[in-house]
């Protein structure tokens, strides 16, 4: 059984939490892989973290997106591997022009830590196989730069082409968009629908003891699109 | 990341450059009449002479200076800090090191220490509060122990006034920036508002950290030949000790480009901390040492005090990030986010090379002698030579203190000819938007409090923080709790105060509590008013301590926090933060404050008649600071935390809160909003003196449960075993806060008092 790969830049900080929720929902062998290695190790898929790769202080994922490991994750995207980036993963994989838009500050400026609730938008892609369209998810984010932007032609298409898979409820719900995303946009998938960035963080609720596992069904997703039988 | 330059090799023993014993350092020479130029008195001047045999050059007494400050070398307070129980079966460290750790079960450890960063943040609040964080961390990480959680205390003044805005904003954001980045929850803690904390705010943060038993360190320099490593940052002429080195060695241009404040950089202390326990994990670390307070003049002369050994360091090999620096610049630079290391003999190459790979700077700058002494060389010149010995062991002083007339008689004010409450409603919810009391949702929504996943009980959802020890069912609880108020009018009872409901609030979300940390927060302590404070805080720290067995395995010490009034200068309120660690056996027998189920039971656990001196509800609505602070009985205050503790880790309780500020009605009131459902109370008329002190005064020992009726019988049982009593107050339910007592009653709808309890803090931060 193929084994999953959890990028490791210098200042990711959720590296440990994403293999801690992916070993004990998916029973999957999770490994690191280092910002400066250019292999993958043969994993069935990649996970890139949140965090704040190399400080963020050029721009949220901007550097990481030009790391030696990144061109060997865009090549694995590009042979239909499985790539699922969370949170500051999401703001790599738009600065490595693997995903469309960008995450822009927050409306608020401010950093926001708080449980929201995503409504899936589609439950026909493989990263969200046994999700159900309409399905409410309560998940925690925790970022600074989580605005999704994009221009008015990107967003429509996005929507056309249905990649967007997870939308926030609107601001004016007390547990809605926490950061003024455009369209409410959450999370958005590219390639050949193989690759998934999503601002909140699943692996942040994947046991009751932590308030819920809501993420769950994401990381089993990930886990089967990548060959592990979760 | 910027290309690595190219370092010094190791030096292999005998490359170091030497001098014979007694050579006289070539610098210039210092004397008596320049003492108060570092920080010495005459009396300490001639006391260095002393010690050195001749006159010290610039770098010796800055160097001297720096450690026999109050910051690092606790002259004034040490003999009060001798007084405070430091033992017990769980210490696995005490006072000493760079945080002292309790056992807390299953092989872990948890290392724990709360440092100040008052003064940086009055002047720079983003970059004072940040650095504070990232200072208490490497004492964690130093420890060997992973960090897992921060809490802060803080003190502003009015919240009506723009300053107090910035400096709430600037702190909160120095503490977001620093801890979201690095990846470290920060779960807990308290704000707290008084004028007198005006111009000079506190700013308190305590971390925590795991570790496993066989893993712990020692700030040490380990043994002869030892080869000391520079590692992280470089060294800049960022933080020098201010006014006190404004001397004849710094050159002028130096003087004019200092920055006041220390910047910090987490993403470069990430990689120490990861790069740290990497290196201890794997068995290659002999001693580690944090440069904070003084730099490497407190840590390496720490390292080889608690090594009874000597240190040669060649000053020309420390990474600087200026030209131009003197030895006194070098010696005493604050740059952040950097450490010293030795490495275990023969594996010098393989922790190099695991620091680099972690892409930190990592040079040898020094070598461990058996001589006794400090000694600094630039190239092979000998530029200072100082006893370890003497220059880590601080006079001290022991001071006459005398209590202000004015704290005597408003602590002995009467209050029995205080009208009741015109509308005892309104006056509950002017309590729930008063600052202190007042939801803190605005600020906790900016920590990323859940990065790690342990974080088990979310800010603001109970009296503690609870943190999940990860393959293990056991978790850890964290408080932070000071009401300075109670220390103003009665030092030794409010401290000991601080102490009881830093327990009661471990007690309810079901820890028993370990082991506590202290931070002195007071002024001028060569003032017998302020030193009075100092000493009978202290004291009331110790009573409590003991009653409770939890010793102080280490602290801080911040004097001088004072302001300048129109009648001269004033101190703040005497402050002394007490942060406190326990353990839940087993993390699914927790309670929060929130009210669960309809129907629920509600009793008062606990002895003492509530009572209104001190109180938040006299400030608030009367608006009188006076009065004696709660009765205190420290025998009924160790009962009622240790029934508390049990009736929740036996799952009889899962809602539970402490009387604290601003009452029961306060308590019920925050465990109404926290659970989405209205309460319905009644106090009986023996509870306290009058009806508004049984409705809003204050207790030591008093604490809310609700619990299902069928529970109810075993509750009243389990608590009665304990030695607490126990009686029935009302029931959780419906959408409004209903309370009375005697002839007083409220009735106010919940959305009312969400709305009062939210509001105040988020259009404070907006």
């Amino acid at each position: 059984m193929p084994h999953l790969a959890v990028l490791r830049f210098p200042g990711s900080n959720c590296d440990d939490d994403a293999r801690h929720a992916l070993e004990r929902v998916t029973g999957a062998d999770v490994r690191f892989v280092w910002h400066a290695d250019s292999d993958l190790g043969g994993a069935g898929g990649v996970l890139v973290p949140g965090g704040f790769s190399y400080g963020d202080y050029l721009r949220s994922g901007a550097l990481a997106a030009q790391s030696p490991v990144m061109h060997a994750v865009r090549a694995f995207a590009e042979r239909g591997g499985p790539v699922l980036g969370i949170c500051n993963g999401f703001q790599v994989l738009t600065e490595a022009g693997m995903l469309p838009g960008a995450l822009a500050r927050n409306e608020g400026l401010a950093f926001v830590c708080r449980t929201v609730t995503v409504e899936v938008q589609r439950d026909d892609h493989p990263l969200l196989a046994g999700l159900r369209r309409g399905q409410r998810l309560r998940l925690p984010v925790a970022h600074h730069d989580g605005r999704y932007v994009a221009d008015d032609a990107t967003l429509d298409a996005l929507e056309a082409e249905g990649r967007v898979v997870l939308r926030y409820l609107p601001a004016s719900d007390p547990d809605g968009n926490p950061n003024g995303a455009m369209r409410d946009i959450a999370g958005i998938v590219g390639g050949r629908g193989n690759v998934l960035g999503m601002m909140p963080h699943p692996e942040r609720a994947a046991e009751v003891l932590l308030g819920g596992e809501d993420g769950v069904p994401l990381l089993r997703a990930f886990a089967r699109a990548a060959g592990v039988s979760a | 990341m910027s290309g690595r330059p190219s370092l010094p090799p190791l030096a292999p023993d005998g490359a170091w450059p030497d001098a014979p014993a007694g050579a006289v350092p070539v610098g210039v020479v210092v004397d008596r009449t320049k003492a108060a130029t570092f920080g010495l008195t005459h009396e300490e001047f001639d006391q260095v002479v002393g010690h050195l045999g001749r006159l010290p050059v610039a770098v010796e007494a800055a160097m001297f200076g720096a450690l026999w400050s109050e910051h690092c070398g606790y002259k004034n307070s040490r003999p009060l800090l001798r007084r405070l129980p430091t033992e017990g079966p769980q210490v696995l460290q005490g006072p000493g090191e760079n945080a002292g750790v309790v056992d807390v079960g299953d092989g872990w450890g948890v290392a724990f220490k709360m440092e100040s960063h008052n003064h940086p943040s009055a002047v720079e609040p983003v970059q004072g509060a940040a650095t504070g964080v990232g200072g208490i961390l490497r004492d964690i990480f130093a420890m060997g122990a992973r960090p897992f959680a921060v809490l802060d205390a803080l003190r502003f003044g009015d919240l009506a006034t723009a300053r107090t805005r910035y400096l709430l904003h600037g702190v909160v954001e120095g503490i977001a920036g620093y801890g979201n980045a690095i990846g470290v929850p920060t779960v807990g803690g308290e704000i707290a508002f008084h004028p007198s904390y005006q111009e000079n705010p506190l700013v308190n943060v305590m971390a925590l950290g795991l570790l496993r038993h066989e893993e712990l360190q020692s700030g040490t320099v380990g043994a002869v030949g030892h080869v000391l490593l520079y590692v992280g940052a470089k060294t800049g002429r960022d933080g020098l000790g201010g006014a006190v080195f404004a001397s004849a060695d710094l050159s002028a241009a130096s003087d004019a480009d200092r920055p006041a404040v220390q910047v910090g950089d987490p993403f470069l202390e990430k990689l120490l901390l990861e790069a740290c326990l990497e290196a201890i994990q794997a068995g290659l670390v002999a001693g580690v040492q944090d440069m904070g307070a003084a730099g490497l003049t407190s840590s390496v002369g720490e390292m080889a005090h608690r090594a009874r050994l000597g240190v040669d360091l060649d000053l020309g090999r420390v990474p600087r990030r200026e030209r131009g620096m003197t030895p006194l610049e070098v010696m005493l630079s604050e740059s952040q986010e950097r450490m010293v290391l030795t490495a275990v003999p023969g594996r010098e190459d393989e922790l190099i090379a695991l620091l680099r790979r972690w892409e930190l700077d990592v040079v040898p700058i020094g070598v461990v002698r058996d001589h006794g002494r400090f000694r600094l060389f630039e190239g092979d010149e000998l530029v200072a030579d100082m006893p370890v010995g003497p220059l880590n062991d601080a006079p001290t002083y022991v001071r006459d203190g005398r209590e202000d007339p004015a704290v005597t008689a408003a602590r002995g004010r009467p209050l029995d000819d205080l009208p009741p409450p015109p509308d005892a409603g309104a006056a509950l919810l002017d309590l729930l938007a008063d600052p202190t009391i007042a939801s803190k949702r605005a600020v906790y929504q900016r920590y990323d409090h859940q990065v790690m996943t342990n974080t088990v009980v979310l800010p603001g959802a109970a009296d503690a923080a609870v943190l999940r020890l990860k393959g293990s069912d056991r978790a850890v609880a964290a408080t932070i709790d000071c009401n300075a108020r109670y220390v103003g009018l009665s030092p030794r009872h409010g401290a000991a105060l601080a102490v009881v409901e830093a327990a009661r609030n471990l007690a309810a979300v079901g820890a028993t509590p370990l082991g506590v940390t202290d931070n002195l927060n007071f002024g001028n302590p060569t003032v017998p008013e302020v030193y009075h404070q100092m000493a009978e805080a202290v004291e009331g720290i110790r009573e409590a301590c003991l009653a409770l067995r939890t010793p102080v395995t280490g602290g801080n010490v911040s004097l001088y926090n004072q302001y300048r009034a129109e009648d001269g200068v004033r101190a703040v309120l005497p402050t002394p933060t007490i942060g406190m660690v326990g353990v839940l056996p087993d993390v699914h027998q927790r309670a929060t404050m929130a009210l669960a189920r309809d129907g629920d039971a509600l009793l008062l656990l606990g002895e003492g008649a509530p009572s209104l001196g001190a109180s938040a509800y006299l400030a608030a609505v009367h608006g009188l600071e006076a009065g004696a602070p709660p009765a205190l009985d420290l025998a009924a205050a160790d009962r009622l935390v240790t029934t508390l503790a049990g009736l929740v880790q036996a799952g009889l309780v899962d809602t539970a809160h402490d009387v604290g500020d601003g009452g029961i009605a306060v308590a019920l009131a925050e465990m109404a909003i926290a659970g989405g459902r209205g309460v319905d109370a009644e106090l009986s008329i023996d509870l306290a003196a009058r009806d508004d002190a049984a409705v809003f005064g204050e207790a030591a020992h008093l604490a809310l449960v609700a619990v299902p009726e069928a529970r109810v019988a075993a509750l009243v049982a389990a608590a009665e075993a304990g030695g607490v009593p126990c009686r029935r107050v009302g029931r959780a339910g419906g959408d409004r806060i209903a309370l009375r007592a005697g002839a007083l009653g409220l009735d106010v709808a919940l959305a009312d008092a969400r709305d009062a309890y939210e509001r105040t803090i988020a259009e404070a931060l907006a």
